[in-house]
């Protein structure tokens, strides 16, 4: 079971925009195992999102997956049409969205948007939808999921609606769910909730799973890898151990600096110095080159690959020695 | 719902009751219709004669009351200048009215939402940007001139349509109409088609508006996330969700057809009620011009009253509102 299901490898997804080509994400390749949480993380415009819509197959026009491989079980779908595509959708990976006020469509009632999971793949009696709606929604901690199944998703909490989108996802018991800041929009203690059990449903079914999100924090208890990324491009990967107590690369080592949790209270919180470079103009070099302390002529080529371990990578001229 | 249905009736009843009040006291300041009625050779005695066969001599409050009980009784008075009763003349000129707006209204409904949904989901397409081209000639080109065009494109050049009045008619259930007939439908066709132009434009554009802003919608991204066919998720996601905006709208435009097609019956020489409202304002036919306008009134009032209903079927959020306050 140790071996890679999922691989993405060289992906490149860019914008064709009038005002030119925004090349959202860069050359980013990365693989997981059944039962391993990959997290992303990096901040707002790093090309997070895109690199989940682009496994998906759903890349918003005009943007395009220009070159790249993703595969799962050896599967190439970058070569689906979008209708063959279509029945990975949901079945074999599933996304979860960034806000679970709108994930959900406000004329329908939950069983209707549930059902229609299942009856898009199979062709199942509803007293069969029924049953496994219902215990996908215990799985995810809703009490009496019966009557949640009749609601309408403006007669639930924010907290319920994104256990209800989650157990939605987790309907076709896929191989893979993407979760792109499913908590962001929650309060603290329903994040953790929801955080906990997804990871008891990860490890119990054996899936795959990559949660996005710009909070390290989250991460530290959930993910088992970690992949930061920045201007569209990966800075640095690592088992999560080695990305917390050891970053490498000077912007996961600044974006752990901005972590609330490692600041004395009281204390405002640090942000990054600068601003994110346009996905425009990004030309050879190290993208953080103008925010970064340790930049230096070198940078103006694109930085290479250094291994600290065999799962710890880091894309720097000058990373930070241990 | 019930509760809702009696609590908008009554205060249907009640705009109505308001408005009348308004409608008759205006016109009673607005001045005296004797001038306009009798002749300028008449005798101060004919003057006052007419005054006292009018009515027009009692307190105002009378005058109303008198008007309230006869116009329950289906009797809105005889018209000053027709000589005849009003209920009479409207009824005849209403079911024209009605027929024409009908079919505009299913002639715009038919073409506008299909194009308008098409036009926001492939907003790129050669096929939508004819279409809003075509939305964009609509709204420039003003009623007369687009009717005349036609009469001389497809009445005149190319004699596919008859011009000028409404065909045949036929008696079906009660009800007079010119749709019961085939020749009906030939001489019914131009006409709605002219004044559904017009309202397809603005209906289109805001097809497309409420699309193009469901489309970019997450709640559409999971639909899609999920495996669900594009198909089902045109008409079941993003169609029913552009319909809560659409259908304010729609009865908005129903009611102007209903109300207003003046400028394409006069082009058209369609015996409707079109300039009837006009001619009885110049004249000031009080009974005419107060049995128009009370109707104008509850033809609005009604049609609000479906687009509610119709809120309430298609948006449960719309329910719970109206379910909590009608309690
Ligand atoms: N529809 C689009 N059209 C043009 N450019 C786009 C589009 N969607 C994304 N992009 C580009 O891709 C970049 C990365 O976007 P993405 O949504 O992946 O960021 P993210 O890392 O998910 O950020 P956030 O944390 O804010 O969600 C954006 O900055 C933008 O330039
Ligand atoms: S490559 Fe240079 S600019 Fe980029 S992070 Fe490393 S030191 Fe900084
Ligand atoms: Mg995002």
């Amino acid at each position: 079971m140790s071996e890679q299901f999922f691989e993405v490898e060289g992906l490149n997804t860019w914008f064709f925009t009038r005002a030119g080509t925004f090349k959202s994400v860069r050359d980013v390749s990365f693989n997981l195992k059944r039962g391993e949480v990959l997290g992303i993380v990096g901040e707002s415009g790093s090309g997070k999102s895109v690199t989940g819509m682009s496994i998906m197959g759903q890349v918003e026009k005009p943007g395009k997956i220009v070159s790249g491989s993703i595969r799962l079980d050896g599967k190439e779908l970058t070569e689906l049409s979008f209708d063959q595509m279509r029945k990975y959708r949901g079945r074999r990976i599933a996304m979860v969205f960034q806000n679970p006020l709108m994930t959900l469509n406000p004329l329908m009632r939950v069983r209707q948007q549930m059902f229609e999971a299942i009856s898009e793949h199979e062709n199942v009696p509803a007293a069969q939808m029924r049953e496994r709606s219902i215990a996908a929604l215990k799985a995810v901690g809703i009490p009496s999921p019966e009557e949640r199944l009749e609601a309408y998703p403006h007669e639930l909490s924010g907290g319920m609606r994104q256990r209800v989108v989650i157990a939605t996802a987790l309907l076709m018991n896929p191989d893979l769910i993407i979760a792109d800041e499913p908590t962001t929009a929650l309060d603290v203690t329903i994040q953790a909730q929801i955080i906990h059990q997804m990871r008891s449903q990860i490890t119990d079914r054996g899936l795959g799973m990559i949660w996005i999100t710009h909070d390290l924090a989250t991460l530290s208890e959930l993910a088992d890898r970690i992949l930061v990324m920045y201007a569209g491009a990966m800075m640095e990967t690592g088992a999560t151990a080695e990305i917390i107590a050891m970053p490498r690369h000077p912007y996961t080592s600044k974006l752990l600096e901005s972590v609330p949790s490692n600041n004395e209270p009281g204390q405002r919180l640090k942000q990054i110095r600068g601003t994110m470079p346009s996905l425009l103009d990004l030309g050879e070099g190290c993208a953080f080159r103008s925010r970064c302390e340790r930049a230096s002529p070198a940078c103006e080529i694109s930085p290479p690959m250094r291994s600290f371990s065999s799962t710890h990578h880091a894309w720097c001229h000058h990373p930070i020695e241990g | 719902m019930i509760n809702f249905v009696l609590q908008r009736l009554l205060q249907c009843i009640g705009v109505v009751l308001a408005l009348s009040i308004v409608l008759f006291v205006g016109l009673w300041l607005i001045g005296n219709p004797v001038d306009v009625l009798i002749s300028s050779e008449a005798t101060e005695a004919d003057r006052q004669a007419a005054i006292v066969a009018l009515g027009l001599d009692r307190p105002i409050w009378e005058q109303y009351f008198n008007f309230l009980v006869n116009a329950m009784q289906g009797d809105w008075g005889t018209s000053f200048v027709y000589k005849e009763p009003v209920t009479t003349i409207l009824l005849q000129r209403l079911p024209a009215s009605l027929e024409l707006a009908f079919v505009a209204f299913f002639i715009a409904i038919g073409f506008s939402i299909p194009a308008g949904l098409y036009a926001g989901l492939k907003p790129e397409s050669s096929i939508s940007k004819a279409v809003m081209g075509f939305s964009l000639i609509g709204v420039s080109i003003p009623t007369f001139w687009q009717g005349m065009l036609l009469i001389v494109a497809f009445g005149i050049a190319l004699p596919f349509f008859p011009v000028g009045d409404r065909g045949d008619v036929a008696t079906y259930f009660g009800i007079t109409s010119s749709l019961w007939t085939l020749d009906g439908w030939h001489h019914v066709l131009l006409p709605a088609f002219s004044l559904a132009l017009l309202k397809m434009s603005l209906l289109i554009r805001v097809t497309r508006a409420a699309t193009l802003e469901i489309v970019r919608l997450d709640y559409v991204k999971f639909a899609f996330a999920k495996g669900v066919r594009p198909t089902r998720i045109v008409f079941v996601h993003i169609l029913r969700n552009a319909l809560v905006p659409l259908i304010t709208v729609i009865g908005i435009e129903l009611g102007n057809l209903l109300a207003y097609g003046v400028i394409t019956e006069t082009v058209f020489s369609w015996p409707g009620l079109g300039k009837l409202l006009i001619n009885s304002i110049k004249v000031l036919d009080r009974p005419m011009i107060v049995a128009q306008l009370t109707y104008t009134a509850l033809l609005f009032i009604t049609i609000n009253f479906l687009v509610d209903i119709l809120h309430m079927t298609i948006d449960p959020r719309v329910r719970s509102v109206m379910g909590k306050r009608a309690k």
